[in-house]
């Protein structure tokens, strides 16, 4: 089946890209042509996402080409298509999209090429969560890297090129150790297909269908190693995690916004879709033994990155190593795949998968009002600042609401997500479940403190001058208030979708 | 006519919706039409607590709680979190007095705020405020309760951070978020102790009906943690400190945090788990201890504080504190009946103290004195206030106290001595320290209010804090009076409903006791009912005891701070040590900020962890990529330098050499 409707919304951003490229030499026309462009797409994806029968539940909106490479024996296949995991990071990635060109209307240097670089980075990322091919996913994983690198050291600030080339190494010796693991699933006997997902409607029967009780061409363990090096790395897990910072700190405001909100959740959603759905039934190795390991890293990366972020002084690096404590919290919510007794309560996983779609708003809007702030500012160093709520109290309510929903308050969107790792963690990892939310205390101290000192205390005559955001500067983080809130309020809007997903991805 | 479940939700809706008007519609688009902003928190506040005693009658007639369904809030498999109303006397009870109170000091804001730049924004958070206390209390699962628990948090960190240039007021608030959520940890740590429980355990009336189906040593690691979410909301030692301190927010917020919302959060948990303390071994002792040790270890640091607001402030401490130790010692229907009454006349406290400084433009009752002539109205309702709070027959504060005491002696164990004794003492020390405060405020002579002070700060070398508003010397408006007025009344009367109708035989219990223990859910019999204190005999001797210790306080208030007869400066320098002690609050803020916090958490902990991860596991993490890096170049053979271009090379180049080896070599 091509329906074809996956196709337009994950390669519109990169056609948007190549009119820009071939016809657009205004810059303010690229600009607005840009935003247009995602806007559009946006809409397309919600669209999508109530288009989404979440009765009917398994892969939807199947876009499929058999013979996109025509090479005897290479069962890749061009294999679109949505399913109850994927549906909510899709709308994820369409609004962080929309928010980041958005943010990034104030950017003059090289417009037409920075457009073009994010436009084209949309696209593989929007690739990586539709792909259901493991090839065709993990070519998307790779061409993400180009417009990154490009983003981070043309437009970024400080060591940007260390940053830039710090970010690819560590993604590609990620992913080569995937490449390798990918390989070795498909040249097992037995498996002989990169589909990552059965779709009995196009009679594929997916990998983790097939690894089921097949031996494999190296042990099921070293392959599950492999694969999990890369992601891993993309979350970041402790103690892959030092490439986030710099690269975070060192880049524009809209590439940070889709770092921590989109492409870290990469690194998530491979762990779920893969490390978890596709090693429950292996032969000699399934993902349940490894699930301590998990819960161990997760709760280390939770404290550990807490512990180090209130000792940051740089707004941006402050909120990445924020973003390593909460990817952690995903993790520990996978870890509960182990279960009690036999028995998996999907209550850690759907938290893990929610607290991916609300870290992903929460850090976008943390990224974008630091962004705000230093376009005014220019200094992110805490402080140099101080009393910022007097002239910048639109800012200051944004960053308070983003700082208060990222110290899991309830209401807003991170609360939901937390409290049902929490719930579905502790009753396997007691302990180490208690340890984890302790990260929530932490949170409330470096997310006030930092408060405390950017914003509050007596006003400062070096910032008299500083305008407060305008109309075009609220619109993107009125949209992420409004996501925040929403799902704060009425998660169901996320998690009657992710949990088709989940029920699916869970096999025992 | 029983009230509907809607009529109910509205007692927290309007509130709430008064919040996002003010929040998102007039401060942005009307900043002109402030008033309204006013107006509208008040008004919603007004037919909120219409509907609180709706709700309260309707439980009165019901005799018992009000049964309403579950909506579910969200649901994954293994999962289900669900919201509803539970409308039990204490929720009725407590509906009643969050927004009388409130909406009494909305009124008074009324006046008190006025010409504040940020009057909109300070009627929206009370709005946020008073919902999520009113929220909190009519919860009916844990998770619901929880949430509400934190956003009172929230609003109370907004509200005491008001001042938010102030970097003291800054500081205060990020302290009581962050002292109040370690206490929330051990509440979080409860909830999911209990879910693994069993799902259909959060939902508080089948946690009732299931509670002793729990092992004993589950259940009392869950009333530990749910006691420690309670000590810190309701300030309880060790978790006090964040209180004194945020009294940096306005005056009628301090009047709100003391009396009806937040700090009763914590009495109002205790109770609303109780059956989980009574299943807990050794946990409801270990309430009793804490809370006679708060009593007494807050009323001393009361003695001798120099703010009016931080006497108050200690007060409102040490009086949670006898809620917390007669509810360990069973005594539910006392603990109540005391929040009850305490909520009136703190809240008149509080308000009069505004109106104090409203007149002096200080808190600081070095400045002060004088002011009974100036303002007539003021001290007479304080008068009222404080003879209450003292526990003077017969006014509110009398009975509730005397009824704490009186349990306490039944309750014929050592604990039960223990925290009689410890209530004795404590009553001693608040008549003393409340009649200081009168004698310092309004006895005497004016000592020159806000410009004293300031002079006196200039003169050792500091800089005077800012003034809010325009002070001057005279008795405060009627739209502060007016709310003054309703609480004292209430502070006379509300003890009225324990013992008088006892004598007139009209019921078996005291009126407040019957009400509140007809709940079979919470009191499954008739002794438990007993047990609750639902019918307190009066006892004699305990009365006379207490007025005599009241009366003794109040004496040497007198001859300290009114006849000088006594040298409180003498006393103060003979007792030096105990004085310091006291007055550096027993050295914990030093404890907990230069130590815990500063050296051994940040210098030590964070410090080192931040070397460690930028000294060795970046160093690791770099030479590491590297590495592969070179191999990556090697693969792709790609020696240019660039790094992209090596990237798309290995993609690219090694799908390609696979996919040869398929076709031609496989």
């Amino acid at each position: 089946m091509f329906e074809g409707w996956l196709s337009i919304i994950v390669f519109l951003p990169a056609a948007a890209a190549l009119v820009i490229a071939l016809f657009l030499r205004d810059d303010a026309r690229v600009r607005w042509f840009a935003i247009g462009a995602t806007v559009l797409n946006l809409v397309l994806i919600v669209i999508t996402y109530i288009g989404f029968d979440r009765a009917a539940g398994g892969v939807q909106m199947i876009d499929r080409y058999e013979d996109w490479i025509p090479v005897e024996g290479l069962r890749a296949e061009y294999l679109l298509g949505i399913d109850g995991l994927s549906a909510p990071m899709l709308l994820l990635t369409g609004l962080l999209s929309a928010v980041a060109a958005f943010a990034s209307w104030r950017i003059t240097h090289r417009v037409r090429e920075y457009f073009i670089w994010l436009l084209v980075l949309q696209t593989a990322v929007l690739g990586v969560f539709t792909a259901l091919d493991f090839l065709l996913f993990f070519i998307f994983w790779e061409i993400e890297l180009i417009p990154m690198f490009m983003l981070i050291s043309i437009w970024g600030s400080g060591r940007s090129q260390y940053s830039a080339m710090k970010f690819v190494i560590f993604t590609l010796a990620g992913s080569a150790f995937m490449l390798v693991g990918i390989l070795a699933l498909f040249l097992s006997t037995g498996v002989d297909t990169f589909a990552m997902v059965s779709i009995p409607a196009e009679g594929i029967v997916g990998i983790p269908e097939k690894v089921a009780g097949s031996d494999l061409l190296i042990p099921a363990g070293v392959i599950w190693f492999l694969l999990f090096a890369a992601f891993a790395v993309k979350m970041p897990l402790w103690p892959f995690h030092s490439w986030l910072p710099d690269a975070h700190t060192d880049a524009p405001t809209a590439v940070s916004i889709m770092l921590a909100g989109v492409l870290l959740k990469m690194g998530g959603y491979g762990l779920l879709r893969v490390s978890v759905g596709m090693f429950q039934e292996t032969n000699g190795f399934k993902v349940q033994d490894v699930a301590w390991l998990l819960a161990v890293l997760a709760v280390i990366s939770i404290i550990y990155g807490a512990i180090v972020t209130i000792r940051q002084t740089d707004l941006k690096r402050l909120i990445a190593f924020s973003s390593v404590s909460h990817m952690g919290f995903v993790v520990l919510g996978v870890s509960s795949i182990v279960g009690v007794g036999g028995k998996v309560t999907d209550a850690g996983l759907n938290g893990a998968a929610l607290q991916m779609v609300t870290h992903g708003t929460i850090t976008g809007l943390l990224f974008l009002t630091v962004g705000l702030v230093y376009d005014r500012a220019h200094t992110r160093y805490i402080p140099d600042l101080g009393g910022l709520a007097v002239r910048l109290p639109l800012i200051a309510v944004a960053m308070l609401i983003a700082g208060l929903a990222s110290l899991g308050l309830p209401g807003l969107s991170g609360f939901v997500a937390e409290i049902s790792v929490f719930l579905g963690t502790y009753e396997v990892w007691k302990w180490l479940t208690v340890i984890g939310a302790f990260g929530v205390v932490l949170a409330a101290g470096y997310i006030l403190w930092m408060m405390q000192r950017t914003f509050f205390g007596p006003h400062n005559e070096r910032f008299d001058d500083l305008e407060d955001a305008n109309f075009l500067d609220m619109v993107p983080v009125v949209a992420l208030v409004i996501s925040i809130v929403a799902i704060g309020v009425y998660p169901k809007i996320v998690t009657e979708v992710f949990k088709v997903g989940i029920s699916e991805l869970v096999r025992i | 006519m029983q009230i509907s479940e809607f009529a109910v939700w509205l007692i927290v809706l309007l509130p709430l919706g008064s919040f996002v008007v003010n929040g998102i519609v007039i401060r942005p688009f009307f900043p002109r039409n402030e008033r309204v902003a006013g107006w509208l928190t008040i008004l919603s506040l007004a037919v909120a607590f219409g509907l609180s005693i709706w709700a309260f009658t309707s439980v009165n007639s019901a005799h018992g709680p009000i049964e309403f369904g579950t909506h579910e809030w969200m649901s994954v498999s293994g999962l289900t979190l669900s919201i509803g109303i539970l409308l039990d006397p204490l929720t009725s009870i407590m509906l009643v007095v969050v927004s009388g109170v409130s909406l009494m000091v909305q009124v008074y804001s009324q006046s008190y705020m006025k010409g504040d730049p940020s009057y909109i924004r300070f009627y929206a958070y009370m709005s946020l405020f008073t919902a999520s206390m009113l929220g909190l209390v009519m919860a009916r699962n844990i998770i619901q309760l929880f949430v509400f628990w934190e956003l009172v948090g929230v609003s109370s960190y907004l509200l005491i951070g008001f001042w938010f240039t102030k970097p003291s007021a800054a500081a205060a608030a990020k302290k009581a978020f962050l002292v109040t959520r370690l206490g929330d940890f051990g509440f979080l740590i409860a909830i999911l102790a209990l879910f693994s429980q069993g799902n259909e355990m959060l939902d508080i009336p089948t946690l009732y009906a299931l509670v002793g189906t729990i092992g004993t040593t589950t259940v009392s690691l869950i009333a530990l943690g749910i006691f420690a979410g309670a000590v810190g909301k309701s300030a309880q030692f060790p978790l006090h400190t964040w209180l004194p301190d945020a009294m940096e927010g306005p005056t009628p917020v301090s009047a709100l945090i003391h009396s009806a919302t937040m700090v009763t959060a914590g009495v109002f948990l205790v109770a609303r788990f109780f059956p989980v303390f009574e299943a807990a071994d050794y946990t409801m002792e270990f309430v009793a201890l804490i809370g006679a040790f708060t009593a007494v270890f807050a009323a001393s640091m009361g003695l001798v504080a120099h703010d009016i607001k931080r006497v108050l402030a200690y007060s409102t401490i040490s009086q949670l504190g006898y809620m917390m130790l007669i509810l360990g010692l069973g005594g539910y229907v006392a603990a109540i009946f005391h929040l009850f009454t305490h909520a009136f006349f703190k809240a008149l406290l509080f308000l009069g103290s505004g109106s104090v400084s409203h007149a002096t433009g200080t808190f600081d009752m070095r400045y002060m004195g004088g002011l009974r002539k100036v303002m007539p109205w003021t001290f007479t309702l304080m008068v009222i206030g404080s003879l209450s709070l003292a526990g003077i027959f017969p006014l509110a504060g009398f009975w509730s106290k005397d009824e704490i005491l009186a349990h306490a002696t039944e309750v014929n164990l050592t604990i039960g001595w223990i925290a009689f004794s410890a209530g004795v003492v404590a009553a001693f020390m608040t008549a003393f320290y409340m009649f200081r405060v009168i004698w310092m405020t309004f006895g005497g002579e004016y000592r020159g209010g806000a410009e004293a002070e300031a002079a006196a700060i200039r003169a050792e070398g500091g800089e005077p804090p800012e003034v809010n508003g325009q002070p001057h010397l005279g008795e405060s408006p009627w739209m502060m009076l007016a709310p003054m007025l309703v609480l004292a009344v209430l502070a006379v009367g509300a003890g009225f409903l324990a013992n008088p109708p006892v004598d007139l035989g009209v019921i078996d219990k005291h009126e407040f006791g019957h009400f509140i223990t007809e709940n079979e859910a919470v009191f499954i019999d008739e002794h438990a009912v007993e047990e609750a204190g639902a019918a307190p005999t009066f006892n004699w001797n305990v009365a006379l005891l207490s007025l005599t210790v009241a009366g003794a306080g109040i004496f040497l208030a007198y001859l300290m701070y009114g006849s000088k007869k006594v040298s409180a400066e003498g006393m103060a320098t003979r007792a030096r040590p105990v004085y310091t002690l006291l007055y550096r609050k027993y050295f914990m803020d030093e404890l907990y900020e230069q130590w815990i916090v500063r050296r051994i958490f940040y210098g030590g902990i964070v410090r080192a962890s931040d070397w460690f991860d930028r000294s060795l596991i970046d160093a690791a993490n770099v030479k590491l990529g590297v590495w592969t890096g070179r191999v990556g170049r090697g693969l792709g053979q790609v020696q240019n330098g660039q790094m992209q271009v090596a990237g798309l090379a290995i993609s690219v180049g090694v799908v390609a050499s696979i996919a040869a080896f398929l076709v031609w070599g496989g």
